[in-house]
């Protein structure tokens, strides 16, 4: 690890390894506890592969009441717990810790129930998103939020993460489309928040739940939201001299009321290294080529290409194709979608980032960004989710060059303290994780971080539950929960009647 | 009983830390359009956030709008149509229902309740808008969460923990809401006649097709008399509203007449008359007849609804209308008696949901629990929860579950093992 401190291992806790072993294996019979190295090896990282650690063991339960019985035992003996989706977390939320226990909940592989009039889908937490969507297909239905891991991601990481995608911004992120959960706190107790009706009674913890990062609780069923799928979708791909152009296009298609389905925007390295990979007949000779997808039916669809091709000509656009077919809207797709492993071909290594800005601002954070590439003498490329303002820059590094990951993640940090300097937020869909924990002092003061861990203090008042993620700082909730006020020592002891 | 009216949010913040210190209760209120709400409180002092107003930030093409918490909903409103925008969860107005003038009510008390109306069941409700607060905790701590951009995941997501907490955890001095543009047009096609369960099929086949419904109610008699001055007679309605591009509602108008032409008489209600009827369903205009007849807003999934309506129907004299597809039951209990443990025990045994008393003399309220009461394990949570925030109950004590009582548990769970 590149001198990201972790929580202290408890050396207790290490101490007891065989027995710790030894009773869960209690709790989850058969091939339900793994503890060597070699096969504790396929779960030492997420997505965020740049960090790596093993955990003390990995637990695969099956049940509820299993998952009830580990976390009341960890809570009573004081263990620490990671929990763990698919793994797909790019920002390091499941990043084992070497004195936790790595809780799986891939077993949890069912789609529980499937109810078309209400358009509800009841999945266990280790079903994938594509999962619920491949389940009511056939009848013609699809489950919206579609972050670009779909294939692998699971239900119940995507509430961990609030996962978004690129339909969000018309479609929303997870926590619009989850009506309720079934959880499971550190103390083992099962709580039901929400239902398959529509807003939880009582505090939104549903709200609180989703993005909370594995820090709150353990999902162990999630019942979403199924949309019908749009008659038909067709894209433009348009291409523009400057960024500023592409910007505005965007800002324009939305003033005149039109919200599409999909709208991003890719820069002249990221545009040239997606056509080299896949040939998507790209312009390259534009700085900002937009996607722009509309859905609905025929007639409206065709109606808002019109409306959109006059605003991206009003724009300066050097290039506006519309696709013809299916096949070339997939086409217009295919480049965006394969910009990661495309930017792979072209280097070694590269590092996501995932800050979002205020859409006006565009301009300012790339010229930002170049200067930081420059100066850290490293190449960046960019995707955008432009819609929404949600910003991919990858940065392209070589992991062997001695230094290199350092000044990587440094670059950016940078980028990340741009945007929130520009009034934006250090992510917008891979959370923070280990990856951005230490950022958080540049968007929240202590008293802001404070309000979060009292959150956290209801939840799980030993921190045992992913400790070292998201907060830079633990502090204890028995120290958090002293009033610091006191009878005649406040600012107003007489208050004014305003 | 003292009255603290703040106009900047640092005397928000002052005269929490000040009620902190003294252990002394405040009653949070904005317009105060929905005081009648939750079992009522005795406070001794208010804080009375209608002087904290203005909008602080509107930016169109960015989609969103900050305003300080006591700023009028109605002038935010205004101001949005003004660019063809709106708040797309389109925060129900209690003050017909609770007898008091409409058009009041203020955007930190759209948030504290989380607000919707009809479209709800497409757009979501005020939780699912709200980008970004500042507030004061029941400590006495300035803090904020969120921001101003659509994608945000940095941190707990505190701003949705003021939705629905009518003030009971923190007093919001600003909030950052997503903005939306309005549909250029709307139409709402009508089937006539329908008998609750039928209507809760055709509704569920209207949802269920590719026509992007942004809201389905169904007016039963007598509730279909009481609207848009009898405008639409004394058959039954069953409403479907399509929103949208010129183009795309008449074509989706004519695939959902298509779809239920045989489901009974079709009748189209276009533009402004259109919208004066949703009005009238968001603002539960069929029960605000001036009186504190008991009113219960159930939410349930959407087909389970018309089951409580009608086993309810068989032990007790009830009204009923439906919006959300069937989800949302809007309940006038005739008798005078709220029948709590009645109502709370068929929505329990038809597929569960929730019940919120919103509107009965202080006496009823006083006596049931306005809003439903949870399991133990997630009462206990909530508790702990309030704790945190609020560890001396100084904010609207009592208001979502009785002083003293450490949290709104629902007794029939009680022991339950969980």
């Amino acid at each position: 690890m590149t001198g990201l401190a972790m929580p202290k291992p408890d050396a207790a806790t290490l101490g007891r390894r065989a027995k710790i072993v030894a009773d869960l294996a209690l709790v989850v019979p058969g091939e339900g506890v793994v503890d060597t190295v070699t096969e504790m090896r396929a779960f030492e990282s997420d997505g965020l592969t740049a960090y790596r650690q093993l955990p003390l063991v990995v637990v695969l339960p099956e049940t509820v009441a299993q998952v009830s019985r580990i976390l009341k035992y960890c809570n009573e003996h004081n263990i620490r717990v990671v929990p763990r989706g698919s793994g797909t977390s790019l920002s390091g939320g499941a990043l084992p810790l070497e004195d936790a226990v790595l809780l799986v909940m891939s077993r949890f592989n069912r789609i529980l129930e499937i109810d078309f009039p209400n358009r509800t889908v009841v999945a266990q937490p280790g079903v994938t998103n594509l999962g619920i969507t491949h389940a009511v297909d056939q009848e013609g239905f699809y489950y919206a939020p579609d972050p670009s891991s779909q294939i692998a991601c699971s239900i119940g990481g995507n509430v961990a993460e609030n996962s978004g995608g690129v339909h969000c911004l018309k479609y929303g992120l997870t926590t619009n489309n989850v009506l309720g959960i079934e959880m499971v706190l550190m103390d083992g107790d099962v709580v039901r928040l929400g239902g398959r009706h529509l807003d939880p009674e009582g505090y939104d913890l549903l709200g609180v739940m989703t993005g909370s990062e594995g820090l709150l609780g353990v999902v162990t069923e999630v019942t979403v939201r199924i949309l019908k799928k749009p008659e038909t979708a067709r894209a433009l791909l348009i291409g523009f001299p400057t960024s500023e152009q592409g910007g505005q296009c965007v800002a324009d298609i939305i003033g005149a009321g039109i919200i599409p389905g999909g709208m991003e925007m890719m820069d002249r390295p990221a545009i040239h290294a997606a056509e080299d990979f896949v040939h998507a007949g790209y312009p390259l000779d534009c700085e900002a080529l937009l996607i722009v997808e509309l859905d609905g039916p025929g007639v409206e669809v065709d109606h808002l290409i019109g409306l959109v091709e006059k605003i991206a000509v009003d724009n300066g656009s050097t290039t506006c194709r519309i696709s013809q077919s299916e096949q070339e809207r997939l086409t217009f797709w295919a480049g965006r979608k394969a910009a990661f492993p495309a930017v792979g071909r072209i280097s070694p290594d590269y590092y996501c980032m995932d800050g979002t800005i205020p859409r006006k601002e565009l301009p300012r954070v790339l010229a930002g960004m170049r200067e930081l590439s420059q100066q850290y003498g490293l190449r960046v490329a960019n995707v955008f989710h432009a819609g929404d303002g949600n910003l991919h820059p990858l940065i392209l590094y070589d992991a062997n060059v001695e230094g290199e990951l350092d000044k990587a993640e440094a670059f950016g940090a940078d980028i990340l303290r741009l945007c929130v300097r520009v009034g934006g937020v250090l992510t917008g869909e891979h959370g923070v994780g280990v990856e951005k924990r230490d950022l958080m002092p540049e968007m929240f003061n202590q008293v802001d971080l404070d309000q979060q861990m009292r959150v956290k203090c209801a939840f799980d008042p030993n921190h045992l539950l992913n400790p070292g993620k998201v907060f830079p700082q633990l502090r204890r909730c028995a120290e958090l929960g002293r009033m610091h006020v006191h009878r005649g020592q406040v600012a107003f002891p007489d208050i004014p009647r305003f | 009983m003292p009255t603290f009216t703040p106009a900047h949010a640092e005397d928000v913040l002052s005269t929490v830390q000040w009620a902190a210190a003294e252990a002394a209760p405040l009653e949070i209120v904005g317009h105060g359009s929905k005081r009648g709400i939750g079992r009522p409180a005795q406070t001794e002092h208010t804080l009375d956030l209608s002087k904290l107003v203005g909008v602080t930030l509107y930016e169109p093409e960015e989609l969103v709008l900050s305003a300080k918490a006591g700023t009028p909903l109605a002038e935010i409103e205004v101001l949005l149509a003004e660019n063809n925008q709106q708040l797309a969860f389109e925060p129900m107005d209690y003050g017909p229902l609770l007898g008091q003038a409409p058009g009041r009510g203020t955007i930190g008390g759209v948030l504290a309740t989380n607000s919707s109306g009809p479209r709800r069941l497409k757009a979501g409700a005020a939780r699912d808008h709200i980008l970004g607060i500042h507030a004061v905790s029941g400590r006495g701590e300035a803090f904020k969460s969120g921001g101003r951009v659509v994608k945000n995941v940095t941190g707990y997501d505190m701003s949705k923990l003021m939705a629905n907490s009518w003030g009971t955890l923190a007093v919001a001095t600003d909030v950052t809401f997503k903005v939306l543009p309005t549909a250029e047009t709307e139409t709402t096609l009508a089937v006539r006649g329908l008998l609750d369960d039928n209507a809760a099929a055709a509704m569920a086949l209207a949802l269920g097709s590719s026509a992007e419904v942004s809201s389905a109610a169904h007016l039963p008699y007598p509730a279909v008399t009481r609207v848009v001055d009898g405008g639409l007679g004394s058959d039954a309605a069953t409403l479907l509203r399509v929103e949208g591009f010129g183009p795309s509602v008449a074509y989706r108008i004519g695939k959902l007449k298509d779809l239920l032409k045989n489901a009974g008489p079709l009748e189209e209600v276009a533009g402004a008359a259109s919208q004066a009827l949703w009005r009238a369903v968001r603002d539960c205009m069929p029960f605000a007849d001036g009186s504190e007849t008991p009113v219960w807003r159930v939410s349930m999934a959407p087909a389970d609804g018309h089951h409580v309506v009608m086993a309810l129907r068989m032990q007790a004299a009830v009204e009923a209308f439906y919006d959300w597809q069937g989800g949302l039951i809007w309940l006038a209990m005739a008798s005078g008696d709220p029948e709590a443990g009645l109502v709370r025990t068929l929505v329990r045994q038809f597929g569960g949901g929730h019940a919120t008393l919103v509107r009965a003399a202080p006496a009823h309220r006083t006596a049931v629990p306005v809003f439903q009461p949870q399991p133990p394990a997630l009462a206990a949570l909530s508790a702990r929860l309030k704790a945190e925030f609020d560890p001396k109950g100084i904010l609207n004590p009592g208001r979502m579950m009785q002083a003293g009582v450490s949290a709104n548990v629902d007794a029939a769970k009680e022991g339950a093992s969980t």
